[in-house]
Parts: C-alpha cells; structure tokens; sequence
C-alpha cells in the first residue's frame, strides 16, 4: 500500500489446497467405516460437501445411499450409518448412540478470491442470541489459512467478537506452536470486521451485478437456480458463478445499468467471430472447429444465460417500481426528505409490496437516522402489524434488541445531548459520555460517520458508472460502503491514528497488532495480499468494492466469511416464523 | 436304534375311541399336523332324527369340540391353510367352522351346484388361500380357487364322461387351476377352456403343458403337483390325504383307494415325507389303526444309520457310544475320522440327523455325538447346534400327545415359528405359546404381548363370566407389558356385544388418544369427551367435538353442546384457549410498561374474536388472517358493510384502507362498487392508484374514467398507462415538461403515431428555444 502508482494487483493463492485437505479429511473419516454405509446429511452441509466431494468419490468410499437427516432410513439400508452435521441441538433427536468424529471443515473456497465458512446462523446466533459456539471455528479456520498462507505480518480488526476471535486465534497458535516460520507467506494482513459496524451496507439494494443476481434469484454455495424465466425452457438450469465463467466474471462488478451494454457488445463480437466462418477454406475451417467453435459454443450459452437473468431482473424490478426504491434509499442516506421516504415506506407497506422489503426500509431509515421517532415508530410498527400479523411483535423485538430498528428516546435525541455536552467539557469527556450512552442503548451514528469519513460522494454532474471514479459506484455512486471505506483507511494509515472519533462512534473494540517475528518486507508481493474478514456475512456488493480498491491500489483482497448475506437473508433472520 | 426295519413309525395310538368303520364317516385330517374332523355315520344312517355329531379331533385323537349336525347333507370336509372347517353340502353350501366347532360364515358353490347336487368335492390349497372344487350330478366341475375371494368358475365338459370319474384331483401349478380325472385307461386335463387328453391307452400324448414323462401324479396335501419320477417338485411337504396314480405302467385305480404297498408308496414318493393318517380322509391304505408316519430317511439319517456305514457321523455316533462305555474303541473311530480330516462334517452330519429323528432316545444320542465330536474341534460355530436343540425341544413339545401337532423338521421350518405359535394361539394353548416364546427368547412385541393379547381377546369372549371379573382377570395376567393395546381388547368385547366390559377395559388403556376412537365407534360420545377432557389432551377434545360436528347436524350439535356446559367451553376453547394465552401476554407487556405490544396485544385479542364471530356467520375460514386480510377477504366477498366497519373499528388509515379495498374490489371485478366507491369522498391516495390497479387487471375502459381526475403533475403518466397517447401529448405540452414530453415521445411508434410525435417534437423544440 505504501508504494504510490498503479501496479497490477498480485494472483491471489491457491485456495484449492483448503478443498483437497477437507476431502482428504473426509475420505480419511469415511474410510474409519470399513463397509458398505449409508450417510445421512443436515440439508445446509448439501450443496458445500457437493462442492468438496461428489457422488462417486462417496460412492468410491462405500457409501451406499444419501439421505437427508430427518428421512428415516428404508428398508434395504446399510447397517452401517454415518451422519453429517452441524453440531446442533434439533439434529441430535435423529441420531442416537453415536461415536463421533469431528470433520474439521470450516472453509469452502467458493471462488479465487472469496472462502466461506457456509455458517448463515452465525448472525442471528451471535448478535442476537449472543451466542459464541461459533467464535472457536473462525479462530480455527484463521490458524489454518495461517499455517497454510502466513504467517500474516500484520492483523486489525473493529469489533467485540472480531477481537474475541482475534485472541482466541492467538491463543491456538501459542498453543500448537507450529514450524510455520521460514515460509514464504503469501497473504501479508487480515482484516477483522462484525457485521455489525456497518449494518447499512448490507441493508441497501445491491446493484452490481452479482449482487442484484443474489437479491433476486439468492446465490447458494456460489451456484444460482436459472428457473424457466431465464432459461427460456421449461427447466432449471444450475449455474456455477465464478471466475471459471469468462462471460460472469467480466461483468460480475459492474453497475447494473452498464451490463446490458456489455452484453450486447459481447454478443455482436460473438457474432463476428460466428462469422468469420465464411470465407475460410477447408484447412482454417478445420482449425476453426477444432479450436475454437466449442469455447465460442460455451461462450454463446453463458452469454445467452445472463442475458436472460438481466430480462428476467428488469422485468421483476420495474414491476416492483425499483427506480423509487433506489431514490428512497438514497435519500436515506444522505438524508434528505426524510418526511417523504417515511410515507414512502408507509405506502410501501399498505400495498403489501413484500414484508421483508418493508422491514428493511423501516430498519435503514432507523439505522441512518438513530432509531426513528416515537410516533413513527409506532404507526409503522402498527401498519406493519395489522398487514402480516401479530406474531411480527417478536420480529420487531429482536430488531430492536440487535439495533437494526430502534425508537429514539422520547423527548431527546442523544446528538442533541451530545451536543450540549460537548460544548461545556472536552472532546474526550464528551467522547466517554456518549460511549456511556451508547452501551444502553446502540447507537448506529450512521450521519456523523458518514460525514466523518465523506461517504457521501459530493456530486458534480453524472457520474459515470462506467468508469467509475470510487467505491460508491456499487450504489450508484451515492454511497460508499462504510465496511470498505474503514478497510481502506485502515490500510492507508497502516493502523487506526486519525480515526479514533470514527472508532468512537463505531463502539470501539478496534485493534491493530504487528507479528514482530514476521519481517515487514514492502518487497513481498504478501503485503499487497490482504485477508478481510467479515463476521456475520459480507455482501457481493462489499466484495465488488473492495476489488475495486485493490484495482485501483494494486493489491488483492481475500475474503473470508461466515455466510455471503443480502439484505433480504438478514431480515429473514430475524423474523420470527409464524409458530 | 437298528434303523428303519418298519416302513412306518407310530406317532399316536388314538385317543378317540372310534368303533364305527372310518369308511362310513366323512373325515378330513388337516395339513401340518393339524385336526382331523369327523362326522358319523353320515350316509349310512338316513334317519332325520338321529342328529350325526360333527367332532374335531387333534392329531392324538383327543375330542377338541364336538357340535351336532343340523345343516343339511354333508357330502365332504376339508380343511383350509389356516385350520378353518369347510364343510361342503350337497346343495353346494360351504359352512365355515374353525377349530373349535364355532360356525363362522357360509357361502354357496353357485346354482348350477344348487340345482345339479354335489356329487363329490375336494378342497385344494393354492398359493393365494384354499380353493374348493366340486363334482356335480350333471358331471361337471365347478370351482373357486380361493374361498376368501370367491370366484366361481365352471370347466368345461369332459367328452364321454357318463359316469363319475373314479379318480380326480386338482392341480394348481403357475397359477392355473386345472383338474385332472382319470378314467378306463385314459388320463384327462381339465383347464379353464378345454379338456385335453394326456394319457391315453396308447401312452402319453404330447400335451403341451402336460408333465413330461409322467408316471405318477401325486396330490399331496391338496396342493396338486405333479410329480416326474425323479427329483421332487413338491413345493409341499405331504401330508395325510393323498391321491396316487401310477401310469401308465399300472392300472389305473378303480377307486380312490388306492391299494398298494408302503415300499411301492415310497417308490413313488421318492424323497418327500408323507404322513399318512391311516383313518385319513379319503384315500387310505388298509386302515391301519394309528395314525402313521412313513419316514423317507433324510440323507444325514440314512448315512448314520445304514447298516455298517462307515460314514463319518455313523463312525463319531459309534465313538461316543464307545466312549460311554469308557472302551478304547473311541479313541480308533475318532482317529479315523480325524485321518480323513471329516470330524466337522461327522458333528454337521449328527446334528443334521437329530432333527429328522422323532424319538427324543435317539435324538439325545445323536446330539450327545456332535456334542462330543465337537470337543475335538476348534471353532466350531456353536450357533447350529444350540438351534437344533431349541428347534428339537419345542418339536418334542408340540408334538406331544396333549397337544398333537406331529410336525416333523422340514415342515417346521416351512411353516416358521411365527406360524406354529399363531395355530397354537388358535388352539387356545397360550401358556404353550408363551413359554415357548420365552423359551426362544423372542422379542416381547412379536411373542409374549402377542399371545397375551390374543389370550385376552379370547377371554372377553368367556360370557360365564362378569364383566367385572373378565376385565380384572385380563389386567391382572397383562398388567403394563409393553406392546399390549387395552383398546384392541376392548374393540374385541365390543365386536362380541360386550360393551360395558369393553369400557371397563378401556380403563386400563394407558393411552387416552386410544380410549376415545372406540369410545366414539361405541357413540358413548358423552364418556368420549369426558376421556378427552381427563386427557388434557386439546386436540383429543378437538377430534370429539369435531366428530360429533359431522356426526350430528348444526342444531343437534350445538344442542348436545348446549345440554353439556363443558363441550360448548370447550368448542369455545379453541378460540378461547388463544385468547386466554394472549391476555397473559397483554398482563405481562403491562407489567413492562411495553404499551404498544399490549395495544397490539389487545387489538388482536379483539380481532380473534370477531374472526370467530365471522367464521360462525359466514361459515368460511377468517381465523389466522392478518387484520389486513381479514378486511381484504370480507371485501372480496362482498361484504361490504363488515368491512365498514372493521376500518372503523381498528382503526385502519385511511391509506391504508383505500389502498386495499381498490385493490379487492379490482380482483372481485367489482368495478361499480369501485366507482361509487371513489366518488364517495375525496381519495387520500389520489387517483393515480385506480388507475393503475384497473390497468394492472387488464380493464383500459375503467382506468380511463379515472386518468382525468388525476391530479395534472401525475396526469401524463396515467393517460400514458391507460394508453391514451393523445391525451397524454396534450397535458405534457400544457404543463410545459420537457421530461414528460420524452416519455410520451418515448411511447409513439413512427407508423401509426407520426402526427403526434410531431406535435411533441415542434412543442419540445420551441421549449428548449426559450
């Protein structure tokens, strides 16, 4: 990062290492079993243990059938079974008298640049049940990518379970004391980083590519369901999305309004190269099919398919008026017309739009204005009530527990306090008042970070998303993920001097520690190569900003997540099922 | 132990005392060692007042139940696989009677056997049950192959038959039933379409299907088989009735009895066992008096017993016996067994034989043999030999004379423990059946609760005894064994007319969701609610009320309820039982000074309430809606006035309520009630929204009433829904909005909207000039 000008950002590592050692693992458990044996799997481990090991590699290990954990086995079962689960109290009724075995997988490599841990539960377990059985796998699975890719020289972090994670990990590595020294590290920091300081991001519209493709068709295990719409038959077609698809992984971070252009560019060149057919004599013909007809086929279906997903996005967001929602988002964060964009989500949800659109526009308009009015809290809460249920009582309760939808204090609205005090004492004495009033109630300070940090770009004319100029193009060019805009700072500054009132108002809990037996050699390629960290799920539109920081800076980010979220898996998380 | 000098081994000497010649009793023996039924002097003896007596005997003789004969002529009898009497009359009558006299039901062979009398009949078993097949007077065959699903089918004529064939039997082989009759010197088949001839005098005829080679046709047991000569087919051990035909080689029998030797027999029969009980039902030999048991020695007997046999189990029999004798003679037969490396195969051969001897003797000196043999053996899997020792223990017992199931090894493995132990079940011999069951160590839901439960089926039928006592006996013997349902019992002594027992049994059910299906079956209602209310089980209550809801018709039912507080509480409950959890939860939010969920609270307990009212009125489902699609659903189903007042009474904004009752009343296609509906005051959501509810549900004609009362910033885009490109062009150009132009330009196609899009571009044009 010291280094000015532009270089080419570094190859990431090979993250297929994680992949084989988690199915050599797991063969080698298997393999513990002599003899034909049934397995039985918890449905959230299918699609990652399909991505580490197929059908015959089971079937090779004498595993007879598959089955889901709550079927009961069939006549014709194995007499041997062997169950795969999360360690989870309501699978543990299917499963009596077991020896158990602990597969120690904790990341799956769902593309170059991006390791998920595949735990969806993490957010809801942590920042509401304040759970923290979760805590030890992150320790675990930084030891491993330690031990693998490190050491890494320099680490930071913001967050209470950030810096849990952080200690324990420490803790591991004294323990084991591990000969990782004398390698060569290939990732040279990491980034720790809740969710829960930068809840905004994640609650706003994705409109990068890959974002609006998770928002609206929901991305699992780094695959997506194309259903007919898309597809133009009558079938579903399963598609891997990742840097492997030449045609997704160009367009992936773009601004959705540039995609269709590029397509139909892309198509036209498709074409051309169709084309070139004629003309040719026998001998180029011959090269032509043996070379390059089945990539151009390949090509011609990949682009085909995307296509479809842009039609099929359009016509879903135009019915569901996506311009206004995007402009009340906005003027969310910005905040402007504040008035307005309450009856907007007022209206929104007397047309019964989507209970969970409704809930997150009531929460970003809580989390970037400080909890919302009485009054509006009340007569939203009553809409939202009298349109899904009563049962929603609970959904609000936890939202207000874990801070997403709060009710200012009546009478007083802390900035107000805030200010009145500042002006009699010291920064610093304001400073721990309003530390004091922040851990009664949370606090998300959106506006004053905001404006500390300039996460507002100021505008002057259009900006081009074609060319974007900073991060905010993944909002349109109206807002910079706070989450990224903290990494870059972070990192500018190699640690946090300068942003001790963002850290204040961000709850503290920050941290920044140098390994000294680590040499910081700006040589290494290693200190361009950052490992950011989000606990309780990043979003894709996060992970498009921060590639293009590292575009611009010439470094390469590494993400490493408990889940990939949306706004929507976040409300869901919260919502209480109808019982 | 000199082997098998007599061609026959005596089981029982009978029991039963019988003076009268068998040849003048229809008699029926069952298979598998089963009862022998007999009824006396049936023919001879024509005088209407002497009653024959019907008597059941085990296969020892002993009288197990003895009725008198008052149905009409019988002509044969028969025994079903599951020990059930047919007795067949000669107007084609099938009386059922099970073991113990006890008439179960009756069916009819048909009128064609009503008006021609039955001549002879046989009862034959086939894979799918027991079949019966009749002779008629008019010579002709009728049968049904299984009498559980009677289908009666008559053959077809046997040319130049003009007198009863002297000997016919049924033969059921891949599912085709056909009867094959002997007469003179020719052998017919009968099937379903035709009648071929297999055997003539002038040898086997080429008959497709017909036994190849055939010498003999054994029907062995019922189940008709052929049988060539060499191996066996019979997928049947024989039992005691039999038919026999030699072919062509010997004459063909002039009667069903037929005559010849036991060795001639055994020729014949080649490998099979077959038991035949001399006083048997039709064929027989000389009339032995006992019942007998015509061995064909198994392989490993005949090895070990063969006179001389240097086989290696004969050679380890001896040297045990000489190692009783404390002689060193054991030592010299060991060794020679040992030298050819045969002692596992001698122990096997011991073991083997045990089970095919009857004397408990020799099966003792047999197994002592393997028993020592296996001494000098490492590993030998035990697991055969401890079998062969329960297997011989309960054979020893069953076949006891008090008993008198004579079933020899082989059939005792076909007809699998579970079998024996229901047809002692069905022989009432319970204390039997379980101290097998215990003696197997089977598991209890499969032995021991089985037969306890079968027990105390059988004792609510004992009607000597009180109600009182029966059911105090039964918990007494079964108390809380697992895997016993009380309810089953008490269904039986319902099934038996016994309902006050079979209340008095329900008692002892532990479980109460199984008190109340039978209780409700037995319309003890009333006692049914009463167990669900004990239960404190609601969904038990529930499935009272619900089925006395279907049961009785609305006004009865809610008499029923009114006539018992506790239901109509109850009934309420479902509804009220809610609505009490919610005021706990209202109490407890105002105890936190939460004011807003005990309003939300209140107001759904309150919602609740007039769900249930709706529900009872309109007879739809309203519970468990939303309040918004509580109001939504009056709506789109036209009550309007309701929903009136629900809006008014909750509350609902305005907004809130405009928005959802366009939007009902647009799905409804209710568009005069719409119309009204806007003109009955001004719209707190304008205009704009009408028109595009009634565009989104495809009505142009109705959302253009609306685009004019749109207010004139929204106006361009509502005639721009409603497709009125025109109107839209004038009112973008009044207000002067270049933007609002675009869009209009945007929606004009060059063909057949030319004119306009000037006008806008010329208009645009002169506003960008200023």
């Amino acid at each position: 990062m010291a280094l000015a000008g532009r270089r080419d950002a570094p190859e990431p590592p090979d993250f297929g290492i994680l992949k084989r050692l988690a199915r050599d693992q797991l063969v080698y458990l298997l393999e513990q079993l002599p003899g034909k044996k049934d397995l039985f799997i918890e449905a959230d481990l299918m699609s990652p243990l399909d991505r580490i090991a197929n059908v015959s590699i089971l079937k090779q290990h004498d595993v007879d059938k598959l089955y889901k954990v709550e079927t009961r086995p069939g006549p014709g079962a194995s007499d041997q079974f062997c169950f795969l689960v999360r360690p989870r109290v309501r699978t543990m009724r299917f499963i009596a008298d077991v020896t158990c075995d602990e597969w120690s997988f904790y990341l799956l490599p769902l593309d170059e640049d991006i390791i998920s841990m595949e735990l969806p539960e993490f957010f809801r377990d942590y920042f509401l049940e304040g759970d923290h059985r979760w805590i030890n796998p992150v320790a675990r699975a930084l030891q491993l990518l330690n031990s693998l890719y490190g050491p890494f020289g320099k680490s930071y972090g913001i967050g209470r379970c950030a810096k849990m994670s952080y200690e324990l990990w420490r803790d591991l590595e004294e323990e084991s004391d591990t000969e990782g020294q004398g390698r060569k590290p290939e990732i040279g920091h990491v980034f720790l980083m809740d969710r829960d300081t930068d809840y905004v991001t994640a609650l706003c519209s994705q409109v990068v590519y890959e974002g609006l493709v998770d928002d609206t068709f929901r991305i699992k295990c780094g695959s997506v369901d194309f259903g007919p719409d898309v597809t133009s038959s009558d079938k579903s077609i399963k598609v891997l999305l990742n840097s492997q698809d030449k045609v997704f992984s160009q367009i992936r971070n773009e601004h959705f309004s540039s995609v269709f252009g590029f397509l139909s560019q892309k198509s036209r060149n498709l074409q051309a190269q169709y084309d070139r057919r004629r003309g040719m004599d026998i001998k180029q013909m011959k090269d032509f099919v043996s070379q390059e007809l089945k990539g151009l086929k390949q090509e011609h279906r990949l682009l085909s398919l995307h296509i479809g997903a842009c039609e099929s996005i359009m016509k879903k967001k135009t019915k569901q008026d996506f311009q206004e929602t995007i402009k009340a988002e906005h003027s969310l964060l910005e905040g402007f017309d504040i008035r307005e964009s309450t009856s907007f989500i007022e209206e929104h949800i007397d047309r019964q739009v989507s209970p969970v659109e409704s809930l997150r526009l009531m929460c970003l308009l809580s989390i970037t204005e400080n909890g919302l009015v009485p009054k509006d809290y009340r007569s939203l809460k009553t809409q939202y009530l009298q349109s899904y249920g009563p049962e929603h009582l609970l959904t609000f309760h936890n939202l207000k527990r874990i801070g997403l939808l709060t009710e200012q204090a009546a009478g007083e609205t802390l900035t107000a306090v805030e200010s009145k005090v500042s002006k009699l004492v010291t920064d610093r004495a304001a400073g721990k008042i309003t530390d004091a009033f922040n851990s009664l109630a949370r606090k998300s300070n959106f506006r004053a970070i905001s404006k500390k940090l300039g996460l507002i770009p100021r505008l002057d004319g259009e900006y081009d998303l074609k060319m974007p100029r900073d991060m905010a193009y993944v909002f349109g060019g109206a807002y910079v993920p706070l989450s990224c805009k903290i990494i870059e700072q972070v990192l500018e500054r190699r640690g946090w001097q300068g942003l001790e009132e963002v850290v204040r108002l961000l709850n503290g809990n920050e941290f920044c520690v140098s390994d000294s037996a680590v040499e910081d050699n700006p040589a290494w390629e290693c200190q361009r190569v950052i490992l950011a960290v989000f606990l309780g799920g990043c979003t894709f539109s996060e992970i498009a900003a921060l590639r293009f920081l590292g575009k611009e800076r010439g470094c390469k980010f590494i993400f490493l997540t408990t889940a990939i979220t949306n706004s929507a898996r976040m409300m869901e998380a919260m919502i209480e099922a109808k019982a | 132990q000199t082997g098998y000098t007599e061609p026959w081994l005596e089981l029982y000497s009978m029991e039963w005392g019988l003076r009268e010649d068998l040849r003048d009793c229809v008699v029926a023996a069952a298979p598998y060692g089963g009862p022998i039924a007999l009824l006396r002097n049936s023919r001879r003896d024509k005088t209407p007042s002497a009653r024959p007596l019907l008597e059941i005997y085990s296969a020892s003789g002993l009288l197990l139940a003895s009725v008198p004969w008052k149905s009409g002529q019988l002509v044969h009898l028969g025994w079903t696989a599951g020990e059930d009497l047919l007795c067949i009359q000669e107007d084609g009558t099938v009386l059922v009677y099970n073991l113990f006299c006890e008439f179960k039901r009756h069916f009819s062979m048909g009128n064609e056997v009503l008006q021609n009398h039955v001549l002879e009949a046989q009862v034959f078993h086939t894979e799918f049950g027991t079949g019966v097949a009749i002779l008629t007077g008019a010579l002709r065959f009728s049968l049904a192959t299984n009498i559980d699903d009677l289908k009666l089918r008559r053959l077809p004529e046997v040319p130049g038959l003009q007198k009863p064939p002297p000997c016919w039997t049924v033969l059921a082989q891949d599912r085709v039933t056909m009867v094959l009759l002997a007469m003179g010197q020719e052998l017919f088949l009968l099937d379903n379409t035709s009648c071929s001839v297999l055997v003539s005098p002038a040898g086997p005829s080429g008959v497709p299907g017909a036994p190849r080679g055939a010498r003999a046709v054994l029907r062995l047991d019922g189940l008709g088989s052929t049988w060539d000569g060499g191996s066996c087919p019979c997928p049947w051990m024989g039992w005691n009735c039999w038919d026999l035909m030699s072919l062509p080689t010997q004459p063909i029998p002039r009667s069903r009895c037929w005559k010849g030797s036991w060795k001639e027999i055994m020729e014949a029969v080649g490998c099979c066992q077959v038991l035949a009980v001399g006083p048997g039902a039709t064929p027989r030999l000389e009339q032995p008096p006992h019942p007998r048991f015509v061995p064909i020695p198994a392989e490993a007997s005949q090895e070990i017993f063969r006179i001389a046999s240097m086989a290696p189990g004969a050679l380890l029999l001896e040297a045990q016996k000489e190692y009783e004798k404390e002689s060193q003679k054991a030592d010299e037969y060991l060794r020679e067994i040992r030298e050819q490396q045969l002692l596992p195969e001698a122990v096997g051969q011991c073991i083997e034989a045990a089970g095919y001897e009857h004397e408990p003797d020799t099966q003792k000196s047999l197994l002592r043999a393997a028993s020592f043999g296996k001494c000098f053996l490492d590993k030998f899997p035990p697991e055969g030999f401890v079998r062969m020792c329960q297997d011989l223990r309960v054979l020893n017992a069953i076949r006891d004379y008090q008993i008198g199931i004579p079933l020899t090894f082989t059939q005792y493995k076909q007809l699998t423990i579970e079998v024996l132990l229901d047809r002692l079940v069905l022989r009432r011999l319970y204390p039997l059946a379980i101290r097998i069951c215990e003696f197997l160590r089977l598991p209890e839901m499969q032995g021991v609760s089985r037969i306890l439960a079968h027990w105390a089926c059988y004792k609510v039928q004992q009607k000597d005894k009180s109600d009182e006592e029966v059911a105090q006996a039964i918990n007494q013997k079964l108390g809380d064994t697992a895997g016993i349902s009380y309810s089953d019992i008490a269904t039986r002594a319902y099934d038996c007319g016994r309902a006050e027992l079979a209340i008095k049994l329900l008692e002892y059910e532990p479980r109460s969701g199984e008190q109340v299906p039978l209780l409700l079956k037995m319309k003890r209602s009333k006692l049914a609610l009463g167990k669900a209310i004990e239960s404190g089980d609601t969904d038990l209550v529930y499935t009272v009320v619900l089925h006395l809801k279907n049961e009785l018709n609305r006004g009865s039912f809610f008499m029923t309820l009114q006539n018992q507080p506790v239901a109509l509480s109850l009934y309420r409950q479902r509804i009220e039982g809610r609505v009490a959890a919610l005021q706990n939860a209202l109490d407890e939010f105002y105890k936190a000074k939460n004011d807003f969920a005990a309003k939300a609270t209140e107001e759904q307990i309150k919602l609740l309430r007039l769900q249930r009212h709706l529900q009872e009125e309109l007879d739809k489902p309203y519970l468990d809606l939303s309040l918004h699609d509580t109001v939504a659903t009056l709506i789109l189903d036209g009550h309007h006035k309701r929903a009136e007042q629900l809006y008014r009474d909750f509350r609902i904004p305005d907004k809130r309520y405009w928005w959802l009752k366009i939007n009902a009343l647009a799905t409804r296609g209710d568009w005069e009630e719409m119309e009204k509906f806007s003109k009955s005051k001004k719209s707190p959501i304008g205009y704009l929204p009408f028109v595009e509810v009634a565009v989104k549900h495809h009505n142009r004609y109705e959302a253009k009433k609306y685009a004019p009362r749109v207010p004139p910033e929204q106006r361009v885009k509502a005639f721009v829904l409603v497709g009125d490109l025109e109107q839209a062009a004038e009112a973008a150009i009044e207000r002067k909005n270049e933007a609002e132009m675009s869009l209009v330009l945007s929606r004009c196609s060059p063909g057949t909207d030319g004119a306009l899009a000037e006008r806008l571009n010329r208009a645009r044009a002169q506003l960008l000039k200023k």
